[in-house]
């Protein structure tokens, strides 16, 4: 081991800040159009507008963040039921005792979330 | 297709080397569901039993079961060796004081640690309600849970994907543990985000080390990683960067400087108990990781990532030390000696040896008590509604409550690691590690900075003793809970101190890594 073995390391760091200080200093300006539109104001698929004259003064209610959270516990729930169900006949009972296990542990949460309002909008 | 299709094999899991672990995830999942269906007045009697009871059962199921059954399980994900037993097993004995001591309510239930109602915003009319309905946070003990099962796994994990989960689901619920305090509220939410987003950062490094890793090593598993490296494929140039970001991510956790900066605000703001418990348990299971990962996965570098660590361990005493003198706040000045002390393990963990194995599991094993205590002695101390934190509340405390003033005089005495105290037995099993392999200059600098910081924990005495009493601090009289913890951990910090021998032996032979 000698320090040769560094220059990559360098090098590599050197790169990375190059391309950080080009991309947001350098290219944005010299390649990207300039041409305002209202669109280029809309936050993507969101419904709400979000400058110059926000809704509400830019705030969101925090009752959106618990819906967002419980979709995204759901929708990762099925992103493993899905290749189980595909895979289950060569899975055998040890998948299905796993996968009832995970299914459990999702409703505990979902069952904490109802039972301590979580789901009441006012 | 076809071939990846029956290439299918199912995992075998050793049962009886992980129950521990299954036991404590078993027991959270519990503690959801009383959270959710068990009545409002009930809660904390059931929770605190449940908690302690499931504590108490995984550490049994440690020595009875896991401890014959050491093995590589789950697919080499997870590895049940001396080293994990002896980290998951001091977790578990210091997180049950811990969770003693964040059952205190002082006989009163309205003054406990943790906010009524961690959602709403200080003064506003839902934190009103709240108050009226009598709400408590008893949520804190399955998250307390949640995160013990967490730093159980991080020591044993045997791929760098399992370090990371572990890292995660133990991070997770201190980060929302930290912002449920009482009192200071906004201090408390402040700390809470700091840490969260600095957790965040640095999680996203380990990350980043992780995959440089694996596009060196082809797999994330520590004994293939092992073999590569002494292999050697000549593309050190990924290996040794994804090294150091691996090294980010958990020296971040360990709380070394220059990855500290998290630690005060975070130890300050959090309910005084979860500071006591983040500082001693995550401690042990982030020196548990470090050691797998360095002297598991990457022994072949030692000459890459030896020197970092020492000018880390270097840095972290100097820093630590030198900060610590100037805090005027208690819990500011606790999180400055950890830094210290997590420095002083770093000279040992540099020996990449069984001595440095056995060094280590012993200095976090006697720091965890003597801290949990110290914090659980901050929490009683109270000053017009609050803790009083800062150090002139606590002028003249030797006078008007002499019981509280020896017991955190004897807590400093041992941080200092003055003789017949644990912590300097375990000073000197770790330096005594750094002596056999040429680290004689380092461990010198560690005496000279143990001397530096002793200067900090004598002045607290002295303010104790040889100052007059100012102001309204008073002295609240703790429930048994919080008595049981605190005397055991005083007499286990005399005890270690002075009869070391049993320690320093079990910790030698649960000091052998599994490949």
């Amino acid at each position: 081991m000698n320090h040769y073995s560094y220059y990559p390391l360098l090098i590599f760091a050197a790169l990375g800040t190059g391309f950080a200080v080009f991309s947001v200093l350098g290219a944005a300006g010299l390649a990207g159009p300039k041409r305002y539109n209202r669109a280029k104001a809309d936050a993507y698929e969101c419904g709400i507008q979000p400058s110059p004259h926000a809704d509400g003064g830019g705030r969101v209610p925090i009752k959106y963040y618990l819906t967002a959270m419980l979709f995204i516990v759901f929708d990762i729930e099925s992103v493993f039921l899905y290749p189980f169900a595909v895979n289950f006949d060569r899975m055998g009972l040890f998948a299905l005792v796993e996968m009832v296990l995970f299914v459990i542990t999702v409703f505990v949460a979902y069952a904490y979330v109802w039972r301590r309002g979580g789901l009441e909008w006012d | 297709m076809i071939a990846a299709a029956t290439g299918f094999s199912q995992t075998k899991i050793e049962y009886a080397a992980v129950v521990p672990m299954l036991v404590i995830f078993g027991v959270a999942m519990l503690g959801v569901v009383i959270e959710a269906f068990v009545p409002r007045r009930l809660r904390y009697v059931v929770q605190v039993a449940v908690t302690l009871l499931g504590l108490l059962a995984a550490f049994l199921t440690l020595i009875f079961s896991a401890r014959d059954h050491k093995a590589v399980t789950a697919g080499g994900s997870v590895v049940i060796d001396g080293p994990a037993l002896m980290f998951q097993g001091t977790v578990l004995v210091l997180s049950f004081l811990a969770v003693l001591v964040m059952a205190e309510r002082f006989d009163t239930p309205s003054i406990d640690a943790f906010t009524q109602s961690g959602a709403s915003v200080p003064g506003s009319p839902m934190e009103t309600n709240a108050v009226r309905l009598g709400a408590t946070s008893t949520e804190v003990f399955p998250l307390v849970l949640f995160a013990v099962g967490g730093m159980m796994l991080f020591p044993a994990a045997g791929d760098l994907l399992t370090v990371f989960i572990a890292l995660e689901v133990l991070s997770l619920p201190l980060y929302i543990l930290t912002g449920l305090a009482r009192r200071r509220r906004l201090l408390s939410q402040e700390a809470s985000m700091k840490y969260f987003l600095l957790g965040a950062f640095s999680s996203a490094f380990f990350l980043f080390g992780a995959a440089l890793v694996f596009g060196y090593a082809g797999s994330l598993n520590f004994g293939t990683i092992a073999a590569a490296v002494s292999a050697g494929s000549g593309r050190d140039g990924i290996l040794i960067p994804g090294i150091f970001l691996v090294a980010v991510g958990l020296l971040f956790k360990i709380g070394a400087v220059p990855f500290h900066s998290w630690t005060p605000d975070a130890y300050q703001g959090a309910p005084t108990p979860v500071a006591g418990f983040m500082a001693a348990c995550t401690k042990v299971a982030a020196f548990g990781a470090f050691l797998r990962v360095f002297y598991v996965a990457f022994p072949g570098m030692k000459w890459n990532w030896q020197p970092i660590v020492v000018v880390v361990a270097i840095l972290t005493m100097v820093v630590g030390a030198v900060l610590s003198v100037t805090q005027t706040d208690i819990k500011r000045l606790l999180a400055y000696s950890s830094i210290t002390q997590a420095g002083f393990i770093l000279v040992g963990v540099v020996a990449l040896d069984r001595q440095a194995v056995s060094g280590t599991i012993v200095y976090v094993i006697t720091y965890g008590f003597a801290t949990i205590a110290a914090f659980a002695l901050v929490a009683m101390v109270r000053s017009g509604g609050n803790e009083a934190t800062h150090l002139s509340q606590w002028a003249g405390l030797g006078k008007t409550s002499p019981v509280v003033a020896a017991l955190m005089a004897l807590m400093m005495i041992a941080f200092a690691g003055i003789p017949l105290t644990s912590l300097f037995t375990a000073k000197y099993a770790i330096f005594s590690a750094a002596v056999g392999h040429g680290g004689t200059w380092l461990a010198l600098i560690g005496v000279i900075f143990s001397a530096v910081a002793a200067f900090v924990y004598v002045r607290v005495i002295v303010l104790m003793y040889f100052s007059e009493p100012t102001g309204d601090t008073v002295v609240l009289t703790p429930s048994a809970l919080t008595g049981i913890a605190v005397t055991v951990a005083a007499v286990l910090t005399v005890a270690l101190g002075v009869f070391p021998t049993p320690l320093l032996d079990m910790a030698h032979n649960y000091s052998q890594f599994m490949r």
